[in-house]
């Protein structure tokens, strides 16, 4: 059984996440007894193409001709296209406003069952059964997928990139699907130029009411700088307006999951760890010892963030100065 | 143009999770059911558009899938200004099964925009938008933060991994809206509550459609390690534990 996965590209380089999502396909294949197929949508050099063999795929489709935005539609078409081509029977798209547009228009149109936000590879095959996150990240729950075909959106940072050393093919390919018959267009575009996308960092810097006001954000700037990673934020404080909307995590946020995520200032309620609550470790500093982030945190300090913030800046620069 | 927003009715957003002993099922002892989230965005965002007369919409009906159980659920929403409420008699936890009921409805009636929200807070499956645009081989655009009219055509802003676009599709289309769309959902107010009562409820069997998929079993997280707790005056040894035991530094 066969299995294809859907890149994604930025500018004409992958997401990290697409590395994620073909390691994830290949062990993917590796259960169903398959090829990696993976199929990239728009212009992306020939060289970064062939950097998908060495996550496994075993054949790249390149479309490159597509809309201006993502047009559901037409890449639907496209992507059900792939489908056919290669003969999979298993689709991998990732769990982010991209899959989430365009998996549930493909499970109707492949009539192939979708499996949502699964956190990691089926248990079996056939049937298809595998875990996913269910009541907001509160709890897990295993789907069988009772179609021929499925669907699956894997959940971003649940599968460890891992590099083969193999090989891809690259293919041009060109599905017959219009492309003009884009039924949306595109008026404007706001690029958040030059800045690491929240979703892509390893390490992610947040800050809630308890930093008082958007006055106080330098520092939560300057360890993210330090730390390469990105900011982010509770509600409260993006409908305050203090950050801007696209750093709002939680429940009704952003869902993320990197290896490090510091909360400064912020509470824990259910709603906000409903977003990070994935992260591998999570350190907490708050004035109040029985704030609930601390019942999810791996470290935690009790303390005012605004000192801790800059003895922390310092600490880390003298620890990587030795 | 007439709005129907789907709406999802979900355990409240900090409802205490627990599945019967044999994990097969949701418990929902106890549990206080609610308007999804983002369907309750969606539905305050119809509300404003229709309540702007400068804007070409002509009412907004709501529709959900359940047993009687949503009917509270939907009598909320008229109480908040919706102007009739549909709901198919069936129960089920598959998506394609409920989008199935729902492109039902919107295909009866004379629609011209189907707002739904981003995911339902309990199976949080990101599906049935999508699929109901398929299903009746409409447009969708999906993450979208806001909604407006120009002209004969409606221009949605959406977000994208990176940044925002404003994209305008021509109707009927289906909306999935995430945050944004809405600032604050409405609360009803008492004149709203008594007009509710007297406001169309219909209740339609459901069509027949296929289910893709079935819940098998359902589990806890692994309960956490206790926090590790450094002292304020310690920050150093915190930079050390991040480095040598978490290793994340
Ligand atoms: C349907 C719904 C969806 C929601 N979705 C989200 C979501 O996606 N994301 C989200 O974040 N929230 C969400 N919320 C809101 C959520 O319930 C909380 O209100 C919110 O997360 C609280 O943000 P906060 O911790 O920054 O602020 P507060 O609740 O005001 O907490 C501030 C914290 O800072 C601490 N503090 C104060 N001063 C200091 C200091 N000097 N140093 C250190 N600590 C200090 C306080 O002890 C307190 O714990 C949602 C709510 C609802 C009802």
């Amino acid at each position: 059984m066969s299995v294809l996965v859907y890149t994604e590209n930025w500018d004409g380089k992958f997401k990290k996440l697409s590395y994620e999502l073909v390691s994830y396909a290949k062990t993917v294949a590796a259960l169903a007894g398959g090829d990696v197929t993976a199929l990239s949508i728009g212009s992306v050099d020939q060289d970064e193409l062939s950097t998908l063999g060495n996550y496994g795929a075993s054949l790249v489709l390149s479309a490159d001709a597509a809309p201006s935005g993502l047009d559901n539609q037409v890449y639907t078409s496209i992507i059900a296209a792939a489908m056919e081509k290669c003969g999979a029977r298993i689709l991998v798209l990732a769990h982010n406003n991209t899959g989430k547009a365009l998996a549930p228009r493909l499970s109707v149109k492949l009539k192939a069952g979708l499996a949502a936000a699964v956190i990691a590879v089926p248990e079996s095959a056939g049937p298809l059964v595998v875990n996913k996150k269910v009541y907001s990240g509160k709890a897990f729950a295993k789907v069988e997928i009772l179609t021929d075909k499925a669907i699956l959106t894997l959940s971003q940072n649940s599968f460890e990139i891992c590099e083969t050393g193999g090989t891809a093919t690259v293919e041009a390919f060109d599905p017959d699907v219009d492309v003009a018959a884009a039924a949306t267009s595109i008026q404007d575009v706001q690029k958040q130029e030059g800045k690491l996308l929240l979703s892509d960092a390893d390490v992610v810097i947040s800050g809630g009411r308890g930093m008082k006001s958007p006055d106080n954000w330098a520092p939560i700037e300057e360890l993210a700088t330090l730390l390469e990673g990105a900011t982010a934020c509770s509600r409260p404080v993006s409908d305050e307006g203090w950050r801007p909307h696209s750093e709002h995590t939680g429940q009704t946020g952003k869902i993320i999951a990197p290896n490090l995520y510091m909360a400064f200032g912020i509470s824990g309620a259910i709603q906000h760890l409903a977003g990070v609550s994935s992260s591998k470790c999570i350190v907490a500093v708050n004035t109040d010892k029985d704030a609930p982030i601390f019942e999810a945190a791996d470290y935690g300090i009790v303390g005012d963030a605004l000192k801790v913030l800059p003895e922390l800046i310092s600490e880390i620069r003298a620890a990587r100065a030795q | 143009m007439r709005i129907l927003v789907c709406i999802s009715n979900v355990p409240d957003t900090t409802t205490k999770v627990k599945f019967s002993t044999d994990l097969t099922s949701f418990d929902d002892s106890g549990v206080q059911w609610i308007i999804n989230p983002w369907d309750e965005l969606a539905l305050t965002r119809a509300m404003e558009l229709k309540e702007d007369a400068s804007n070409p919409v002509s009412g907004v009906s709501v529709v959900s899938v359940g047993s009687a159980l949503v009917e509270p659920t939907l009598r909320k929403t008229l109480a908040i200004g919706a102007d009739d409420a549909i709901r198919v008699d069936a129960n089920s936890s598959d998506a394609h099964y409920v989008a199935a009921q729902l492109a039902a409805v919107a295909a009866n009636g004379d629609y011209g925009a189907i707002l739904c929200g981003i995911e339902s807070s309990d199976y949080n499956g990101s599906a049935v938008g999508g699929m109901i645009s398929e299903i009746l081989g409409i447009p969708s655009v999906s993450a979208v933060s806001g909604l407006k009219f120009a002209g004969d055509k409606v221009v949605l802003s959406r977000d994208i991994d990176g940044g925002k676009e404003e994209v305008s599709v021509p109707a009927p289309f289906v909306a999935v809206v995430q945050k944004g769309i809405a600032r604050e959902p409405r609360i009803a107010a008492m004149r709203g509550i008594m007009m509710a009562r007297k406001k169309p409820l219909q209740v339609v069997p459901a069509v027949e459609a296929e289910t893709f998929t079935a819940y098998k079993s359902f589990a806890m997280p692994e309960p956490k390690a206790p926090c590790r707790m450094v002292d304020a005056d310690n920050v150093k040894e915190l930079v050390h534990l991040l480095q040598n035991e978490a290793k994340v530094l």
